[in-house]
């Protein structure tokens, strides 16, 4: 991420109040001299109560894909990211796997009394960049200020709709054995640069959040083979949990190839020092994909010439034959083992 | 990685295999009657299931795991004992983030923190310190656990703390000490082990001397060992030789990292801060005479034990937990009655189930088989 300069306006340096939540004239302030001019955009501008779209805007035969996601992040900011780019991301994201094109999000602000606006201003900047590389529009939006001590500085939830190209089918029921799991880069990169950025752990990894709108990706990935079987993006509970979903979905077998997956070496060397596992890890810019065998090689090549996919590989295939549900692991040794769901967040080991 | 990836090789334990495999058939050993060796360590425990050794070892070898997670054998009045410490008005109680979810009699440390108590994770007692000195008017409580190898590093915070003058800072001394344990074992009744991979981290503070006897006296040969898959292999073998060869010795496999002397800045340190108790409570093994080590009256102002008024009940454990016989190598989790049931890592009864190097919670992660369904394939 490239830092945003602070300009210097009538926010700097100033907190938010509990009369920005109010409804009165500091709120209007706040959203028609900081938040509207920040994601500018033709359907915003009116600042009415919603946004209004003609149905010409949806293309004939095609589905609506509608999603919402809150972000609750600690710390705000972190290496290659903040809070802002995740709301964007996620909510993108979320659509573009069910073969979306994402076009409208809402973005539901809530703020603690006391947060300086030079970080909203940074983080809404952040909004703004990551919906302009994913192609969307900020359309409608919501904001509340919540007394000191009952947030974390900034939740943010965005809802967003996209639109399912007609013929576009993937899921879980879509899957046939033999299908081959695809991601599209290093597992665990934004779970270990957050866990690095919390200031109770004395330790600087050199690691950046993997955040980034897949929607490219996965058009990209379309295009090469339309008959995608099922795609997910690989957040929180990391790659292993994202895998469980689909056997459980489909109760068809699903092994993982250990030595197919790839990591980068800081988050290796963190996983190692901590006791974490990266198939855990949550992931910002990182996506699951069952595809037919046949199309494997077209998908590959489509994903490794996009920039979010240069270090895609096959990392898994679905059994014809096993446990109904369960996830296994190949080891690089040819010993195998079961891939379970976590029951809540890993805890680093103590020794 | 370098260092890491030498460890993991498969080519290098495809050859230890072969010979662990060969080693096995001279010995006549067989499945019905298998060479039966303990990983004392949890650390190793966690290794032999992440990177399935158990599948790739012969049928006639069985690993039997041991007493060494430090999470698991704490009883369960000890984790009343935080919540109590935790729930006194201005403490900042930290602790290791393995030990947050083992539960007590009236629920763990998470569940405390839930409900309101000010309960941190930390990495480091050094980070609990920190805290203290960031927090003076605040009592700040470390939870001290684990053996030898995190002994130093808690004892180094007190001398740290005393030496920076930071007094709102004191420990809830839990730290236990292997060797009186493998001893219990090795005098339990029908006790059928052949030979001990022994724990590397903690030998890398004590030195190899304090497994002597294991050898010396019982006859067992012991081989510390240092936790990549290939050094687990390779430990394996050098005790199998030594089974071949009829002798029994301590040897040191983890010759990278343990010094046969020990780490001599980390024994005085644990010396100028802790002494032996009397006994210490292991949960599901009872109490083991000079196990455990608490503070000295020198630094009694360091101690939770003293500074808070802990209830120190004794809770029986759960009576349908199997714990103890799977500490002991008796059992397998498996065979216990509550494994996947009544006790899963969702709903934990006995402490195996909740550390990731618990014997029982590394079963159900990773070796945990549905039964075989036959799959329909849709057209």
């Amino acid at each position: 991420m490239t830092p945003t300069p602070a300009p210097k306006d009538a926010w700097s340096g100033k907190r938010v109040s509990l009369a920005h939540g109010a409804g009165g004239r500091a709120m209007r302030e706040l959203v028609a001299g900081l938040i509207a001019p920040a994601f500018d955009n033709g359907w915003l501008a009116p600042l009415e109560d919603q946004a209004r779209f003609p149905y010409s805007e949806i293309p004939v035969g095609a589905s609506l894909a509608f999603t919402t996601d809150s972000y609750v992040v600690s710390p705000l900011e972190f290496p290659g990211g903040d809070i802002g780019t995740l709301a964007v991301c996620g909510t993108v994201n979320d659509l573009a796997v069910g073969g979306a094109i994402p076009r409208w999000l809402s973005c539901g602000l809530i703020l603690e009394e006391g947060l300086p606006f030079d970080t909203l201003r940074k983080v809404l900047h952040s909004m703004a960049r990551s919906a302009r590389e994913a192609g969307v529009a900020i359309v409608t939006g919501d904001t509340k200020v919540v007394e000191r001590g009952a947030a974390d500085g900034l939740f943010i939830n965005t809802a967003g709709i996209g639109t399912i190209a007609a013929g576009r089918q993937t899921g879980a029921r879509e899957v046939r054995p033999g299908d081959r799991l695809i991601i599209n880069g290093t597992l665990g990169d934004h779970g270990v640069a957050v866990l690095a950025a919390r200031n109770d752990m004395a330790l600087q990894i050199p690691v950046q959040s993997d955040c980034a709108p897949l929607n490219g990706l996965i058009e990209a990935m379309f295009a090469a083979a339309p008959r995608l079987r099922w795609l997910r993006d690989c957040t929180r509970g990391g790659l292993a949990t994202v895998a469980n979903e689909f056997a459980a979905e489909s109760r068809m077998p699903l092994r993982l190839e250990e030595s197919a997956l790839p990591v980068a070496d800081a988050v290796r060397g963190a996983c190692e020092m901590l006791g974490l596992d990266p198939l855990y890890l949550a992931n910002e810019g990182k996506l699951a994909a069952l595809v037919a065998p046949q199309d494997c090689d077209a998908v590959l090549a489509a994903m490794r010439s996009h920039p979010l996919g240069r270090r895609a590989a096959v990392v898994g295939e679905v059994l014809a034959h096993g446990h109904p549900g369960l996830v296994t692991l190949r080891s690089a040794f040819g010993g195998e083992r079961v891939v379970d769901l976590l029951h809540g967040d890993q805890l680093p080991r103590i020794c | 990685m370098k260092y890491v990836d030498e460890f993991r090789d498969p080519l290098a334990a495809r050859a230890l295999l072969r010979e662990i495999a060969g080693a096995t058939e001279r010995l006549g050993a067989s499945a019905e009657r298998p060479l039966q060796i303990m990983e004392v360590c949890g650390g190793h425990t966690h290794s032999i299931f992440r990177y399935a050794l158990k599948d790739l070892i012969p049928p006639a070898l069985e690993f039997v795991h041991g007493p060494g997670c430090p999470v698991c054998v704490l009883p369960m009045g000890r984790v009343d004992d935080c919540v109590a410490i935790a729930n006194e008005p201005g403490v900042i109680f930290t602790t290791f983030g393995d030990a947050m979810r083992v539960p007590g009699s009236k629920g763990s440390l998470l569940q405390a923190r839930a409900d309101g108590a000010d309960v941190r994770m930390v990495y480091s007692p050094l980070d609990a310190l920190e805290i203290a000195a960031a927090n003076p008017s605040r009592d700040v409580v470390f939870f001290a656990l684990g053996f030898e190898t995190t002994m130093p590093s808690t004892a180094m915070t007190v001398l740290e703390a005393k030496r920076r003058g930071i007094t709102n800072f004191s420990l809830f001394c839990n730290h236990i000490t292997i060797v009186p344990t493998i001893k219990a074992i090795l005098d339990s009744p029908g006790m059928t082990i052949d030979g001990f991979l022994g724990p590397g981290h903690v030998a890398m503070v004590s030195g190899t001397a304090p497994f002597e006897f294991i050898a010396g006296e019982y006859g067992r040969p012991l081989v510390i060992s240092g936790f990549e898959p290939t050094d687990i292999l390779q430990s394996l073998l050098m005790v199998l030789r030594q089974l071949e060869q009829g002798r029994a010795a301590v040897e040191n496999q983890y010759a990278r990292l343990v010094d046969p002397a020990g780490n001599a800045a980390g024994l005085d340190a644990i010396t100028e801060v802790f002494e032996l108790r009397e006994f210490f409570e292991w949960r599901g093994l009872g109490s083991i005479d000079h196990s455990g080590v608490r503070v000295r009256e020198a630094y009694a102002a360091y101690d939770a034990e003293r500074r808070f008024s802990v209830p120190g009940a004794r809770i029986a454990d759960p009576k349908s937990c199997q714990c103890g016989e799977v500490l002991k190598g008796a059992i397998k989790p498996p065979q216990c009655k509550v494994f996947g049931t009544a006790c899963t890592p969702q709903t934990p009864l006995g402490a195996l189930m909740v550390s990731s190097e618990g014997a029982c919670a590394a079963y159900y992660q990773f070796a945990r088989r549905e039964p075989v369904i036959p799959i329909a394939v849709v057209a």
